[in-house]
Formats: C-alpha cells, sequence, structure tokens
C-alpha cells in the first residue's frame, strides 16, 4: 500500500472515533483511559488485581505479627520458595486455558528427576549432567504428548487420564528409584539454580533487560498501530510502566543486592561465602519463562487459539483451527514446565525421593485458581498464576515464621483459594455474568 | 436470468441407516438472498453443513460459477468464499470483537499477531455494513446482546470478501428491534453483490428480505420459488406436505 493510503485511512478512523461511532478502546487521555480500567474492573474482569491485593495484605499481616517476615534474608527466602510453585502455576495455566486439568503434573516432575538423578548420579551411570537434563526434560515433552494423545484423540477427560497418571507415576518414581531411596543433588549447576546468586550487576542488568524489552514492544507495537491507521494509547501510558518496572525492580534488587546473611546451610552443609548478596538465579530464569510465555499467548495464533478453544471449542473448531494440535502442544508445555519445576524444587531441597512431587499439584492449580485463572477455561494469563503462586508462598512462609505448623498453613491456604474463587465469581455475576461460568 | 454462484444437485447424505438429504438441489445468485426454508429435522443444517465443508456430502455436485468443487473442510469453503454464520453464533465469549472476526485467519507479521491492522479492517467492516451498535470494536463478545453478536458473526463472515454467506436461523433468539437491526444488515450485504442463503422458520422475515425461496420437505427440495410469486399460505403447505408445488423452479 502507497503512503497516501494509509494516510487517508488515518484520517477515516479519527474521523470515526470523534463521531462515536466504532471506537477501540484507545482513545483519550490517561483519565480516559483509567475510567475505562476501572469500569471494566467494576464490570468483573478483575484480572491480577485480587491476588495483588490479598498478597499486599498477607505481607502487611507477617511483617506486622513477625519481626523477621520484613528482612531482606527472609525476602530471598520468599522468592526461592515461591519459585517452584510458581513455575508449576505457568505451566497448569496453559492447559486449565484450555478448561482441562493436569493432575499428574506435580509426579511428572517426580519422574523426570528420578531419571536426572539416576542418570546423573556420580555413582551410578554417571552421565554428563547437561545430557540428562535435556532427556528429563523430554521426559516431560513425552509425558505432555502421551496425556494429549488420551485427551485431545481418544477424547478422555483430562480429569480422569492425569488422574491415573497421579496414581501410576508414583509408582513409576518407585521402581525407578526404589523403595525409601533417596538420591542426593550433586551437579553444583543444578544446586546454583536455588542457592546461588547473580553478581550485584547481574541483577541490574536484568532490570535494565526488561525495561529495555518492555519499552521496545511498546515503541513497536505503536509503530505497527500508526502503520495501520488506528490510534494509539497516550504515550503516557508507556512511561507509567517504565516507571513502574523501573521503581518496584529497583527497589527488588537493591533489596536482593543487600548482603543477606553469614550462613546458608543447605542439607546441613554450609554452602556458599560469607556474603551472600544478589538476585537469585532462579528469578531471571522464571522471568523469562514467563515473558516468553506471555509472548507465546498474547501475540502468536497458538496462544490465541488456545484461548479461543478455552472459550468456545465448536466455535474454534469452524474457524479451521485444529483443536487436536493446540491441546496435544498445550499438554506438552505443561508437562515440561513442570519438569522446569521439579529442578527448582530439587535444587531447593537438594535430594530427591521416591514421593518427590506428590504433594505439589494442587498447590500450583489453587495458586492459579487464586490468581485469577478460570478452571472453565479460556479466562487467564500467566501472571495470574504467577502471583496466586506468591501467594500460596507468603502464606507457607509467613506462617512458619509464626511458629504455626503444617495444620494451619493447609487450613488457611485452603480459605485463600475459597476466598479468592468466591471473589472471582461474585465480581462476574455483578458484571452480568451467570454464577456458573 | 443470472448465474447462479452456488448450484447444488442431487445431493445425498446419511447417517447409518437415516438418509438426511434424498438427492437434494439448490441455486444461489450473487446480490439476492436466497431463504432456505422447510421443518425441523427437513435437512436443512445437513445441507448447511456440507457447504460449509463442515460435514462432507455423501454425492452430488456441488457447482460453484460454474465450476465442480469438493468441499471436504472449513477452509476449503473459506478459501472459495463461502462463509456460514452458525445459528448458536460460533463466537467465543472471551475474545473482543477483533479477536472473534480474525479468529483462524489472523493478520501477522513476523509471526505475531498485526493487532493494528486487524482492528482497521474489523472496523472498515463494521462500517461498511453501516454498523452503529457497536461502541468499541475492543468489546468482549460476552459483553454484547444478542443482536449486536449477530452483528459480529455476520460481519465475520464478510471480513474477507466473501462470496456466499450462509445464516443459519440469524433472527431466532432475537427481539423485534434487533430482528429489524439484522434483517437491514443481511439487505445490505446482497447489495454488497453476495450470495446470501437464509435459513429461517420465520416466514415474516422471510417474506421481507428474501429474494428466492427453497423448501426442503423430509430431504427433498420440494419447491424454488421467487419471493413475488408466492405466498405465505402456499410456502406454510410446502413446509408441511400438505400441498404440492406444480410450477415450475425459478
Amino acid at each position: 500500500m502507497s503512503e497516501t493510503k494509509n494516510a487517508d485511512t488515518a484520517v477515516d478512523t479519527t474521523a470515526l472515533a470523534a463521531s462515536g461511532m466504532i471506537g477501540s478502546g484507545q482513545e483519550g487521555g490517561v483519565l480516559d483511559q483509567a475510567r475505562a480500567y476501572i469500569q471494566r474492573v467494576r464490570g468483573g474482569d478483575m484480572g491480577v488485581l485480587p491476588a495483588v491485593a490479598g498478597f499486599v495484605v498477607l505481607c502487611i499481616l507477617f511483617a506486622v505479627l513477625s519481626p523477621y517476615f520484613m528482612t531482606d534474608r527472609n525476602f530471598a527466602n520468599l522468592l526461592t520458595q515461591a519459585a517452584s510453585y510458581v513455575m508449576l502455576a505457568m505451566a497448569l495455566v496453559f492447559v486449565i486455558l484450555l478448561g482441562e486439568i493436569d493432575l499428574s503434573a506435580g509426579v511428572t516432575a517426580g519422574v523426570a528427576m528420578s531419571i536426572f538423578v539416576v542418570l546423573s548420579n556420580p555413582g551410578g551411570i554417571a552421565m554428563n549432567w547437561i545430557l540428562a537434563l535435556i532427556l528429563s526434560l523430554l521426559t516431560g515433552v513425552a509425558i505432555g504428548a502421551f496425556i494429549g494423545f488420551f485427551v485431545a484423540r481418544v477424547g478422555i477427560p483430562s480429569f480422569v487420564v492425569t488422574l491415573g497418571l497421579f496414581l501410576g507415576f508414583q509408582g513409576l518414581q518407585l521402581l525407578i528409584i526404589g523403595t525409601g531411596g533417596l538420591y542426593r543433588i550433586q551437579q553444583p549447576e543444578i544446586l546454583a539454580i536455588q542457592n546461588n546468586n547473580l553478581p550485584v550487576w547481574g541483577g541490574w542488568l536484568m532490570l535494565a533487560v526488561m525495561l529495555l524489552i518492555s519499552g521496545g514492544t511498546a515503541v513497536l507495537d505503536r509503530r505497527r498501530r500508526v502503520r495501520a491507521g488506528v490510534p494509539n494509547r497516550t504515550v503516557v501510558l508507556v512511561w507509567i510502566k517504565l516507571g513502574v518496572i523501573l521503581v518496584i525492580g529497583g527497589l527488588f534488587v537493591a533489596l536482593l543486592n543487600q548482603n543477606r546473611g553469614q550462613v546458608n546451610y543447605l542439607a546441613g552443609k554450609v554452602v556458599g561465602g560469607n556474603v551472600i548478596e544478589g538476585v537469585p538465579i532462579v528469578v531471571p530464569i522464571t522471568l523469562a519463562i514467563l515473558w516468553a510465555g506471555t509472548f507465546m499467548l498474547d501475540r502468536t495464533r497458538f496462544g490465541r487459539y488456545l484461548y479461543a478453544i478455552g472459550g468456545n471449542p465448536e466455535a474454534a473448531r469452524r474457524a479451521g483451527i485444529k483443536v487436536v494440535g493446540i491441546k496435544w502442544a498445550a499438554f506438552g508445555i505443561c508437562s515440561t514446565l513442570a519438569v522446569v519445576s521439579g529442578f527448582f524444587t530439587a535444587s531447593q531441597i537438594g535430594s530427591v525421593d521416591a514421593s518427590f512431587g506428590r504433594d505439589i499439584v494442587l498447590f500450583g492449580v489453587a495458586a492459579a485458581v487464586v490468581g485469577g485463572v478460570s478452571l472453565f477455561g479460556g479466562r487467564g494469563r500467566l501472571i495470574h498464576g504467577a502471583v496466586g503462586a506468591l501467594v500460596i508462598a507468603v502464606i507457607t512462609n509467613g506462617l512458619g515464621l509464626l511458629n504455626l505448623g503444617g495444620g494451619v498453613n493447609y487450613l488457611v491456604t485452603g480459605g485463600v483459594l475459597i476466598l479468592a474463587a468466591t471473589v472471582d465469581a461474585v465480581s462476574r455475576v455483578r458484571g452480568g455474568g451467570s454464577l456458573t461460568r | 436470468m443470472d448465474e447462479p454462484i452456488i448450484e447444488l444437485s442431487d445431493i445425498k447424505k446419511s447417517f447409518g441407516p437415516v438418509s438426511v438429504l434424498k438427492g437434494v438441489s439448490l441455486k444461489a445468485y450473487p446480490g439476492k438472498i436466497t431463504a432456505l426454508v422447510g421443518d425441523n429435522g427437513a435437512g436443512k443444517s445437513t445441507l448447511i453443513k456440507g457447504l460449509a465443508g463442515v460435514q462432507p456430502y455423501d454425492s452430488g455436485v456441488v457447482n460453484f460459477n460454474g465450476t465442480p468443487v469438493h468441499l471436504t473442510n472449513p477452509r476449503e469453503a473459506s478459501a472459495l468464499g463461502i462463509e456460514v454464520v452458525y445459528q448458536d453464533l460460533a463466537l467465543c465469549d472471551n475474545l473482543d470483537i477483533v479477536q472473534n472476526m480474525f479468529l483462524g485467519r489472523e493478520e501477522t507479521s513476523f509471526g505475531t499477531f498485526d493487532e493494528g491492522e486487524m482492528e482497521r479492517q474489523a472496523s472498515e467492516t463494521l462500517q461498511s455494513l453501516s454498523v452503529r451498535t457497536v461502541k468499541s470494536v475492543r468489546q468482549r463478545v460476552s459483553s454484547l446482546s444478542g443482536g449486536q453478536r449477530q452483528t459480529v458473526a455476520i460481519a465475520r463472515s464478510v471480513l474477507k470478501s466473501a462470496k456466499v454467506v450462509i445464516l443459519d436461523e440469524p433472527t431466532a433468539a432475537l427481539g423485534v428491534a434487533q430482528t429489524e437491526q439484522v434483517l437491514n444488515l443481511v439487505k445490505r450485504l446482497a447489495d454488497q453483490g453476495v450470495a446470501v442463503i437464509m435459513i429461517s422458520h420465520n416466514l415474516v422475515d422471510v417474506f421481507q428480505v428474501a429474494d428466492y425461496i427453497s423448501v426442503l420437505y423430509l430431504g427433498q427440495m420440494v419447491a424454488e420459488i421467487q419471493t413475488k410469486d408466492t405466498t405465505s399460505d402456499d410456502v406454510v403447505g410446502y413446509i408441511t406436505g400438505s400441498k404440492t408445488y406444480t410450477g415450475v423452479s425459478a
């Protein structure tokens, strides 16, 4: 198309917006945008807001109740405790968006980690750890494909298929590891994920990369919209977004760059030096996967079709979408990211036994729901799973600091889950939706 | 008489022992509205699903612009410019108007969505159909009324220069004002040169907009007539089988 044609359409659409016929929700200044946002929230489209609010409230509560909560050491601790939940919740979002579920995500991680430790254990097969890591990730892909086959091809409800695997894989783990067996993780690289930190400058570099990516995509997006001749949101919003990343991210990195403590125990041994400072390595890994996944969900056909199938599978099929293939891919991604979560857990606790991953999956599902992902499918984002997981993790962390044990922890976590689901349901009814969907 | 853009002849389709279409013929002309009427179970939906490529026919000839074509999946039909707007709307509630209109055929550059381009085309299409009831093309479909949804579904069908648009009961669930809106939209569609095939149970609607009426009765096409040559009573007779069409096929 020539320049003049574009110019013409640009004029057309501005005239259109001015005449108030069909807008795109991008017009107006900051105030208009803010008003539209508030209206969306009041209409039941609350997104991640309740989870963020819950997180802040819990943090304030624990900060008041425990002097240890608001320390930089505990802050780093919280992040590493949350990392496995965050990754698992993000994994599950991919299948929950389809309206499916993967109850075997935890034991999938267990099986893959069992294979990893058996293969890489220096006293046994002693395979190169990178090769073992790749093989265990591929185990995740294979398990996902297996689930996808039964769900998408054969047509068995995913609840049933993955419940079967949940039981079966516990047996498989026992067979691989041996009853009562326990393998210590011996690869320093795997242990480093949760126990080592970026150098001080690395944290700032991470923040700079985040700002660059966020600003860069904003510029590219706006350029595309200008080329198409449709209005852009006011540029102030971009600056606000970058400002928020800069301030929150800056505080975050600055806090983690403080020296926190002299000793760091791992399985009874002192690891690391006297100085512990920097952003835990698990953080940039998680952020990178969060970014890549969100990019895929928001900007590529695969992501759009995932939402479409979750919203109305028949509509998706009639639009020519290959529903089976998309489902297959979603289960593959879910199981693979579940294995990544398994590596985080293994790195944190330093060992793998036959019950590895058995208990974690329902926390992952709970995290996704608390974050605002709909179990009916079609609604939710990866960041929702991540924030929900932070909420779940902060409950465990804070109650632990208050010396309240597992009993209270489970009760509170369950209560928060039901509360979150209620907030979601009520907000949607107020927004005109029905209670069941 | 114009050349029909779609001409079906001797179409047969059965599900197991049940024969649903027993040698059906149908014509649709560019710029004209052909109403397809018939009682429940007459085979209207089955006939349409075959044209859409969703459920291929067992046998018979489909001529598109005079050349025989085989429609075995929705993409082939779509590539020819045959679009279907289904009764249950086939929209995704959780997506917005633009996303729904482009579902399955998104504009991309470098593998990622060109949202601006899609947004422009969507609002241009809605404008060309003189749609005034939609506030923003970025509204979620879940927030739209029945008439607005039907509007979006129809706009989706003409987005990519459709030649034939098939509407499955476009006014079934709508109130009076919204029915009027949608029927006007259907007329504008035909004014743009699109061949419209409209399934309807509502003979008032049919007589208001249709140029031709085709009546299916128990899997057979019992009448293909010009609207101006017939009356509502006659058509009811053909639909229920109490009357036999004796005139020349239109």
